[in-house]
């Protein structure tokens, strides 16, 4: 008995395997299955409201170590995010330096070393930074440092890989200047006075500053001829004194550098 | 033995839906339990070697034919199955309590390789480290789990058939 079954079974076998999906045994097959399919579907339907309450509970049991793993996610992704904007800014910051770098405002005489801030002034009072390039890229004391925007400072000190930037705004730091439209020659004092400049000049509100880059006896200024620096914001006199006063605001966003470029004379 | 055939034949069949609709999506490292295997187990147990072998077939083609498996593959492996139980239970294993166990853990090991073979040599892409390594142990544990309610239940279904031995009152 259990020879013939087994002999029938393989018999089965051998018969489905060979015959195509339309012969005999496959359309037995079918309509067996189509016999079968309410039965299924009843127990489907039975075991349905247990397999939601066990899909329920394991999806409770999943949920925590799911979550964690989400926040993590998130984590990263903001992360990401983060370093997406940052990239975005460093983007345009670099194109509008190259931007500088390639336009006739460009000191001639000059090379340049870009070079990132590695570390902002501590506190408001200190108005110097320092930057990742140092001797070794060519920089030495008194190389003035721009941006795309404008005047930045000069460095006051380099090591070898390092350098650090006195800003226009260190109270230290005095530029000669000149305004583009009236010639009106004066000294930029910690980037917010143009002093100097005599009563008989004249300098109007919204000028431009530019660094002078004088010229006289063998000694020349650090800073190349026409470095913007700054606008005009007021300008005032009074009798006493034998000089205007006049107020202005730097072109450089002094708190979102993130970049320079220090300018290298090609001939020390 | 008309009724015998007629319960386990409804037995089987419950079985063999509620292993294809419901049984087999669960998937813990590919295993699953399979109460077919148990079910016939202890029915061929308890009713011997033509009723498993018979019942093997039958419940195997059911199984087939609803998953729309090449129709013989099961039936051949769950006759031999079924005739082998029901030769151990004729011979030693029926009234030994650990008998549905042993026998439950042997077939669940063979019915793997066998499954494993048969597909092999009908050129399904099969895995013998997915099916023995993987799948086993935790098929193996699931059908031991539910060897006790199933054996209880057939145990309780179809009495063991008497010895043949019966007390005789000799007189005189």
């Amino acid at each position: 008995m259990a020879g013939v079954l087994v002999l029938l079974s393989i018999a089965l076998i051998t018969v489905y395997f060979r015959e195509s999906a339309g012969g005999g045994l496959h359309q037995v097959q079918s309509a067996g299955a189509a016999v079968l399919r309410p039965f299924e579907v009843a127990a489907d339907r039975v075991s349905q409201p247990f397999r939601d309450a066990y899909n329920y509970f394991a999806g409770l049991v999943d949920a925590k170590s799911e979550n964690n793993k989400l926040r993590k996610q998130v984590e990263q992704l903001r992360q990401q995010a983060s370093l997406n904007l940052s990239a975005v800014g460093e983007n345009a910051d670099l194109r509008q330096k190259l931007h500088f770098v390639n336009s006739a405002r460009y000191p001639n005489g000059f090379d340049y070393v870009g070079a990132s801030i590695i570390a902002q002034p501590p506190s408001s009072l200190e108005q110097q930074i320092l930057i990742d390039a140092g001797s070794s890229s060519g920089i030495q004391k008194d190389d003035p440092v721009v941006t795309g925007e404008g005047l930045i400072g000069t460095v006051v000190r380099a090591a070898n890989n390092q350098s650090l930037i006195a800003l226009l705004t260190d109270d230290a730091t005095s530029v000669s200047a000149i305004d583009v439209k009236t010639r009106a020659p004066g000294i930029v004092k910690a980037g917010s006075s143009f002093d100097h400049v005599g009563k008989d000049l004249r300098v109007d509100s919204g000028d431009m500053l530019v660094t002078a880059g004088w010229k006289a006896e063998g000694l020349s200024s650090i800073y190349p001829y026409g470095i913007p620096i700054g606008q005009v914001t007021s300008v005032g006199q009074n009798e006493v004194d034998l000089y205007k006063h006049v107020q202005l605001q730097p072109f450089a966003n002094f708190s979102t550098l993130s970049s320079v470029l220090v300018l290298i004379p090609k001939k020390r | 033995m008309t009724a015998d055939i007629a319960k386990a034949a409804g037995l089987l069949f419950v079985a063999a839906i509620v292993q294809v609709t419901l049984l087999s999506e669960i998937d813990v490292f590919h295993g699953a339990p399979d109460l077919v295997l148990v079910t016939l187990v202890s029915i061929a147990l308890l009713r011997g070697t033509v009723f498993g072998a018979a019942a093997g077939f039958g419940v195997g083609l059911v199984v087939d034919t609803a998953t729309l498996q090449t129709l013989g593959v099961t039936s051949l492996l769950l006759t031999i199955a079924g005739y082998w139980i029901g030769r151990y239970g004729e011979t030693t294993g029926r009234d030994r309590t650990h008998a549905p166990f042993v026998s439950v853990a042997v077939v669940t090991f063979l019915y793997s390789l066998g499954v494993l073979i048969l597909h092999y040599m009908l050129g399904d892409p099969v895995s013998a480290s997915r099916v023995l390594l993987n799948a086993f142990p935790f098929e193996l544990i699931f059908n031991l789990i539910l060897t006790l309610p199933v054996y209880a239940l057939c145990r309780r279904l179809f009495r063991p058939p008497a010895s043949g031995l019966e007390e005789v009152q000799l007189l005189g």
